[in-house]
């Protein structure tokens, strides 16, 4: 599987959108940080890159790059390589690329304007939702044959997460303001990557105006800390399913 | 060597193998023949595990293939249309496949087909840039690579110049020679002639016949292959 990994990172190391990619999110991140007088400020502005920005370049590229990979993949399907080490050697060489860039891009840069508790968990949330989102492009890349329709998939998930899920969420919460709605809501957030990643990086910037409602119960409910604790075990699992799911189905996978 | 029962695969309401029995022995050349679309391909991937088959089993050695990937140390493998990564270069391309299969000939390789094809010439050039023909002749190189003991090839000389389909078929004599087993789709009869001694006809996802060619010849009285078949097909 190593060596699967490093031919991965061999291929996409010379990408030019993975470039653009860091390129990207570096002039975003050192503009909103010198833009802004108030670091906090540039950080909630960043927000906003990190819960739109990051979870689609990470789902589109991943799923482009599957399919721009098939070939690969069922060059190595014909060999005496187990498929499970396969797709887990090109998720892992991904997913490594994908955290680089966003490392490089965003991270490196509150690091150095906002080296804090805020600033590791803005990292760390970035992070696990660029692995959520490659392991959910995994899976939408294997459940069709299809390029158009693999990335119409991971679209349509993409425009679920950021901006449908609120939506929904609003209306039920809306419909049931008579009832106790508040371990509901925080089921809700569960289902919810980006959600869960905003809650993360707003608990700790303590800036009550920007949680939304279901951010608000989690603080409340929770407290900070063991807030933390159980959102990062939720995103850890939103990115170990559907990978799992991933492998499953493309062991029986027609090629 | 191989052994292939009751083998059945469907692509949702197309039944692509009815129940395929055939069973293929070292140091022969079999020649799958059969019209387009008739499951040759299918069969060839449920061989090599890139297809799973809905029904039936196929044996590698004794063993049964479902669920086990050791089996093709000793499968090399031309697929009909090589395709392969993009910006990747041919050098590159062979490098990595020994690496890959590095464990599988202690570090010995069968370079002859490269070295006849004149491929090292290209090695710097990115795959994306090779013409059809010269993509069939790194997938050629490929399969003969580790030196394996059976020899698929899908349509090997479709698309080869004069010169490099003998090239090829020298090979896969000579790899009969060496006690290994060959098994070849092709629709030129007279390249079949040349190159298998039996036939395996598939049409339609049965096995219709599995003969050796003379016996074909001697059964129809043709002195052609080509015209046997069609005799013997009416």
């Amino acid at each position: 599987m190593s060596k699967i990994i490093k031919y991965v990172l061999h291929d996409i190391f010379r990408n030019r959108i993975l470039l653009a990619y860091v390129i990207l999110l570096s002039i975003s991140s050192f503009g909103l940080f010198m833009m802004n007088e108030d670091v906090s400020k540039g950080l909630s502005s960043l927000l906003t890159v990190l819960l739109i920005v990051v979870p689609l370049v990470s789902i589109l590229f991943t799923t482009i790059y599957f399919f721009n990979s098939y070939e690969f993949i069922e060059l190595l399907v014909a060999q005496p390589l187990k498929r499970k080490d396969i797709l887990l050697g090109v998720y892992a060489g991904v997913s490594v690329s994908l955290l680089a860039a966003f490392l490089l891009g965003i991270g490196l840069p509150v690091i150095m304007f906002e080296n804090s508790a805020v600033g590791w968990q803005f990292i760390i949330s970035g992070s696990l939702l660029t692995l959520g989102f490659v392991s959910l492009a995994f899976l939408s890349s294997v459940i069709t044959r299809d390029k158009t329709r693999g990335i119409g998939i991971a679209m349509l998930l993409w425009f679920y997460f950021t901006l449908i899920f609120d939506g929904v969420v609003l209306m039920v919460l809306f419909a049931f303001t008579d009832y106790p709605l508040e371990k509901f809501t925080i089921f809700l957030s569960c289902l919810n990557p980006v959600d869960l990643a905003r809650i993360m990086v707003l608990l700790k910037m303590d800036i009550s105006a920007l949680l939304g409602y279901t951010g608000a119960v989690f603080n409340q409910f929770f407290g900070s800390s063991l807030g933390i604790v159980l959102s990062i075990t939720v995103m850890v699992l939103w990115i170990v399913v559907p990978i799992l799911f991933a492998v499953r189905i493309f062991n029986k996978k027609n090629l | 060597m191989i052994q292939i029962e009751r083998l059945e695969k469907r692509y949702g309401k197309f039944q692509v193998l009815r129940g395929v029995n055939l069973s293929f022995d070292l140091n022969q050349v079999v020649a799958l023949v059969g019209p387009n679309a008739s499951g040759k391909t299918t069969l060839i991937k449920c061989l090599l595990g890139m297809v799973i088959p809905d029904g039936g089993s196929i044996k590698f050695a004794g063993n049964d293939i479902e669920g086990d990937v050791t089996y093709k140390r000793k499968i090399g493998y031309m697929p009909q249309i090589g395709r392969y990564p993009d910006n990747m270069r041919m050098g590159y391309l062979f490098e990595m496949m020994k690496d890959l299969g590095r464990t599988r000939t202690e570090g010995q390789f069968d370079l002859e087909l490269v070295e006849a094809f004149k491929l090292g010439e290209m090695f710097r050039k990115p795959m994306r840039a090779l013409s059809g023909g010269t993509r069939q002749k790194v997938s050629a190189a490929l399969a003969f690579l580790f030196n394996p003991d059976v020899i698929i090839l899908d349509e090997p000389t479709a698309g080869l110049d004069p010169l490099a389909s003998e090239i090829l078929k020298q090979k896969i004599r000579k790899a009969k020679v060496a006690g290994k087993l060959v098994l070849v789709t092709s629709h030129i009869m007279s390249e079949v002639e040349e190159i298998a001694e039996k036939i395996a006809y598939i049409v339609e996802g049965e096995a219709l016949f599995y003969k050796s060619i003379a016996e074909i010849k001697t059964e129809t009285g043709a002195s052609k292959l080509s015209q046997a078949l069609f005799h013997l097909l009416q």
